[in-house]
């Protein structure tokens, strides 16, 4: 047998799964946003702006300042690890970061649930230290519980890629722009973030679509209005059994990531030319 | 600076000063990580806890007596998910060792784009999906099933099964396998003795990984699975919808355990020469 075919063949299986249960009901989501009643038009998208408006802008806003958030710690802590003098404190932040990297969201959910309350160990460590008085406590069980669940559980992933590819980052331009009296902080934005600049973006872009598909969060934490869009289409299905508006609803979150994906792949054609 | 002042110089030269924001930062850092994972440990032994008071009134395990008697929920919920998980293991392992295997070793036309596709689950949103798989297993009869929830769970863990074993392949040097052929080996017989022994680390670690995603996967559950097939990311929703944060919490626990004990020894498992095949 030649080797080609025997190849397609043990690939073959696999790939069918793939096709029959991830592309074809993607495309059935697809047509399924334009039919409304057995015939095709934009009904469910007119109907989905009509209700969910405010709960896609403020889905995109989080997901969008989260992503913002989770890049800029990635790269901070990336640096560190990197550009640490002390070898104490990098060994204890290289241990420290990457506990959440493989806590479930829906844990995360309830962890920061807790945490987060009204009479959450949060609010009870700020009061005895004095920050703030029992009254002043306030729940962030809100948009904000959402971005810090997020850039918690996210952070880590995108730091361990960052940091790895920082740490294949030619050193000897690092230690020439040391000798010339570069600051860490200029070398870590001039030269470092740069060259790992493809690899923050493929992590930053997974994230981003990860976040825009999380269910377990938004339910957890922040179910009133606004919420994100992840939840509405449970809604949407679970109470109405409205396939025509839950589709609508997922191309226009597939559309969000669609624009990211292609904001990058712009990016690194831009630079390979 | 620091020289031109002896005390501060005498004071730095024994303890340095950089300590200072360091153990300021990290000990924020610490907050953030540990902070909401303390709290979480707190209400599962929690007996009372409400506002105002800053510490449970109460502490004990009758709760956990609650999760784990035969009777309740919690039992079902996690032999669910361990069975769920190990067959999804099974099954995403048996489809991705020969495609792992033919990916890195057989030269195969469009190679690039047969890995991406394996990547497709992660890099669309999956609800949409999930409903209208939800949808199609309906008419199949498949929802509310073990057998549907599983394959929903190899489809989303795919990615990580097949991308690590072909990392694990590509790491092994071929020499060693025209070794073995050349000693007069079959194929097949090669493959068994020499390849599989040498990719079991990476193999395994693809394993613990797809059984991790599949223990914690959520959405895909709700939608096919729920309410015949009761899983532990299930009753942890419930349990927390419903108020009860004590349940929720244990439950969440017996979650954090597997991937938190994952996270600590992963690096055994996928050493450098692996992952910096991973993708490639």
């Amino acid at each position: 047998m030649p080797k080609h075919l025997l190849g397609l063949l043990l690939v073959l299986p696999a790939l069918a799964v793939i096709l029959l249960l991830f592309v074809v009901p993607l495309a059935t989501s697809l047509v399924g946003a334009f039919k409304v009643e057995d015939r095709f038009g934009f009904g469910n998208f007119a109907k989905s702006f009509e209700l969910y408006t405010s709960d896609i802008v403020f889905t995109v806003v989080i997901v969008s300042l989260s992503t913002a958030i989770i890049g800029i710690l990635s790269v901070a802590i990336g640096g560190y690890l990197v550009l640490g003098e002390n070898p104490r404190a990098v060994a204890i932040l290289r241990w420290l970061y990457r506990w959440p990297l493989f806590i479930p969201f829906i844990v995360v959910g309830q962890i920061l649930r807790t945490f987060l309350a009204k009479n959450g160990l949060m609010n009870n460590v700020l009061i005895e230290v004095g920050l703030i008085t029992p009254l002043q406590a306030v729940s962030f069980l809100d948009w904000r519980g959402i971005v810090i669940a997020f850039v918690w559980k996210q952070t880590p992933f995108v730091a361990l890629l960052v940091s790895g590819a920082m740490a294949s980052v030619d050193r000897s331009t690092i230690e020439a722009a040391r000798n010339l009296g570069a600051s860490r902080l200029r070398i870590l934005v001039e030269i470092i973030v740069p060259q790992v600049a493809t690899t923050l973006m493929v992590g930053l872009v997974l994230s981003f679509v990860t976040m825009m598909s999380v269910l377990s969060v938004p339910l957890m934490i922040n179910a009133q209005s606004p919420t994100m869009i992840t939840a509405d289409i449970a809604f949407r299905i679970n109470a109405y059994g409205d396939y025509g508006v839950a589709n609508a609803l997922g191309l226009i979150s597939l559309v969000a990531s669609a624009c990211v994906g292609w904001f990058y792949l712009r990016q690194t054609l831009r630079e390979r030319s | 600076m620091t020289r031109s002042i002896p005390w501060l110089a005498r004071l730095a030269s024994r303890f340095d000063l950089w300590w200072i924001p360091r153990a300021i930062v990290l000990g924020l850092l610490a907050f953030a990580i540990f902070g909401p994972l303390t709290n979480l440990l707190l209400w599962t032994v929690a007996e009372r806890w409400y506002f105002p008071h800053a510490m449970p009134l109460d502490y004990g395990f009758s709760y956990w007596e609650r999760v784990f008697s035969p009777r309740g929920t919690a039992m079902e919920s996690l032999a669910n998910s361990v069975v769920v998980a190990s067959m999804t293991v099974m099954a995403s392992m048996a489809l991705a060792v020969p495609a792992g295997y033919a990916l890195s070793r057989l030269e195969l036309p469009f190679r690039a784009l047969i890995l991406l596709a394996f990547l497709v689950p992660q890099a669309f949103p999956n609800l949409p999906v999930y409903v209208n798989i939800a949808r199609l297993f309906y008419q199949l009869g498949l929802n509310g099933t073990v057998t549907g929830v599983v394959l929903v769970h190899v489809t989303h863990g795919l990615v990580y099964a097949v991308w690590i074993a072909t990392a694990a392949f590509s790491a092994i040097d071929t020499e060693l396998e025209e070794a073995a052929r050349s000693i007069g080996a079959s194929a097949l017989r090669t493959f068994r003795d020499v390849t599989l022994p040498l990719a079991a680390p990476g193999l395994l670690a693809s394993a613990i990984f797809v059984f991790l995603e599949s223990l914690d996967e959520f959405t895909g559950s709700y939608f096919v699975g729920a309410p015949d097939v009761n899983m532990l990311p299930l009753l942890l929703y419930t349990a927390s919808a419903g108020g009860n944060y004590q349940i929720a919490s244990i439950t969440a626990l017996l979650l954090l355990i597997p991937s938190v004990g994952f996270m600590l020894v992963v690096e055994r498992f996928l050493r450098s020469d692996v992952l910096s095949k991973v993708g490639h």
